[in-house]
């Protein structure tokens, strides 16, 4: 029977307080997204795993007007840099994809949208931020 | 770095080339190479390949076919910096003297549209999270935050570098165009319109190392490599061309062309401003203005700067990219690094005609992408 997936395991919690699963290193104190097994800032082993905060503010943001090779979801789509508490900054989707709906330092949060529908009918979904109490775009003429 | 002279150039112009290959390409490179450099059978002892699409033995097929193959042929990848890689590692054995003479070459037939890459995990690709434009565009957006760059500005690299194109028999595209047509060609993503994008495409390079055995020869110097660098990229920079899914709000870690750029002029002994020509990474518009900072021909946010001052066209204080860059001349990745020196060598032996650097004695190099991988050269005369 069809379900919902998630683009890749590991990356995420799905449901209704969606978490991104990142690391820290104790040796350094630096935190990581997708997790890693060895820090790639000091080389340490063993970094601990963690859930990453759901709330950063946007720092970079673009849209894909061309489906790239390999890509299952629509187009247009946001893609974008969010940098988030732990000293961190994270490429990710974006759920809007107008660049010019956007600004930098805006506040954004963690959302789990779909992406596509596979072979077997299963929607899959993936990682994107979204503005905070954005208000709908005005259309000005 | 001393030591070790260019003894000959050659290249296949790049653009696209229906029914031929990639060994034909080379062929037809390396042997005006070797012509220039009047190296025949026997008069080289090692070659090394840069290639990142051109498969198993790509180097063999080359030599192969030219009847000069039992020397160690190496292919080296190193994404856009392939060349660079290549140049770096012959002219280290030929300063530990472990060969006389070096041919260095680079190939390349690339797919057509954006570059798949292997680099990406599959999820990656079905997320669109591997997409190469989505990536320039970020940092280009970067660029209008840090450094004031406007579409006006991005539109004006690509006015220059076509106007310098126009003149360069082995370039793909030597058509001017105007900032309204690069303004109105669509939108790939913001704020990167299409003619802000390079083609990959097709295309072959070559260059003859050789120790300089000059002595106390008082025959004009020949063009001489200084540096040749390669560096990878250190981690935490999220926009890095390492391409990495997360990084730190660290600003501070230099790239990975800083690193190459700051190594190469520590070899040649020269600085940024002993500089008369460069030709630097123009994958895409904004590419070329982070090169200007990253290299250090600027002050970190004064790109726009130096380019609206007119400093880096042909008849300014530096011109960067007479040959059109890969903007014009479109991008082979084994192939665009040494393309890149094969015009420098011109350029310093005053060949280049209506795009000459009128004096041009000390030039440097640059391609910077996949990996990540930079590379730096610098040639003096």
């Amino acid at each position: 029977m069809a379900g919902r997936v998630v683009v890749r395991e590991g990356l995420f919690t799905d449901g209704d307080a969606p978490a991104l699963l990142g690391s820290r290193c104790a040796a350094c104190g630096a935190h990581h997204f997708p997790r890693h097994d060895t820090c790639p800032y000091c080389a340490a082993e063993g970094p601990l795993p963690t859930q990453l905060s759901g709330a950063g503010s946007l720092w970079a943001w673009t849209a894909v007007t061309a489906a790239p090779p390999g890509y299952r979801g629509p187009v247009p789509y946001g893609v974008g840099v969010v940098e988030l508490p732990e000293g961190i900054r994270l490429i990710t989707h974006l759920t809007v994809s107008d660049p010019a709906a956007l600004a930098l330092g805006q506040a954004m949060e963690l959302r789990v949208v779909p992406l596509h529908s596979d072979a077997d009918g299963n929607e899959v979904v993936t990682y994107s931020f979204a503005p905070v109490d954005a208000p709908a775009p005005v259309d000005t003429p | 770095m001393s030591g070790v002279v260019i003894a000959g150039v050659g290249m296949h112009p790049f653009g696209r080339f229906e029914g031929v290959s990639t060994t034909d390409m080379g062929v037809h490179a390396v042997r005006a190479a070797l012509r220039e450099a009047a190296v025949s059978k026997g008069g080289f002892q090692a070659a090394f390949c840069g290639t990142a699409y051109g498969g198993v033995a790509t180097g063999h097929k080359v030599l192969s076919r030219l009847g000069l193959t039992g020397m160690p042929i190496v292919d080296v990848e190193a994404g856009c910096a392939s060349g660079g890689a290549a140049l770096m590692l012959a002219a280290g054995a030929i300063r530990a003297g472990q060969y006389d003479t070096v041919l260095v070459f680079g190939v390349e037939k690339m797919p057509k549209g954006i570059i798949r890459s292997s680099f990406f995990e599959p999820w990656q690709e079905e997320a669109g999270l591997a997409a190469t434009p989505s990536f320039f565009a970020l940092r280009a957006q970067r660029l209008t935050v840090t450094s004031g760059v406007t579409k006006e500005h991005l539109a004006q690299v690509v006015v220059k570098n076509r106007r310098h194109g126009a003149s360069n028999a082995d370039a793909m595209f030597q058509k001017e165009v105007s900032a309204e047509e690069v303004l109105a060609s669509r939108v790939v993503c913001e704020p990167l319109h299409l003619f802000m994008l390079c083609s990959p495409n097709e295309g072959a390079a070559a260059v003859v190392l050789t120790r300089d055995g000059r002595g106390a020869d008082p025959a004009p110097a020949p063009v001489t490599l200084a540096g040749a660098v390669l560096r990878s990229h250190l981690p935490g920079s999220v926009l890095s061309e390492s391409t990495p899914l997360s990084g730190l709000t660290d600003d501070d870690v230099p790239s990975p062309t800083t690193l190459a750029a700051t190594a190469a002029f520590e070899e040649a002994a020269l600085g940024p401003q002993d500089l008369d020509v460069v030709e630097c990474q123009d994958t895409d518009a904004a590419r070329e203005l982070m090169s200007y900072e990253e290299i250090g021909l600027c002050d970190p946010g004064g790109s726009a700067e130096l380019l609206a001052s007119g400093a880096t066209s042909l008849g300014g204080r530096l011109p960067v990219n007479p040959s059109g860059g890969l903007l014009s001349k479109g991008e082979p990745l084994g192939a665009s690094a040494l393309g890149q020196v094969v015009e420098l060598v011109r350029q310093l032996r005053g060949e280049c005609g209506p795009r000459q650097v009128e004096g041009a004695r000390v030039a440097l190099s640059h391609t910077v992408g996949r990996g990540a991988n930079a590379g730096v050269v610098i040639l003096t005369r």
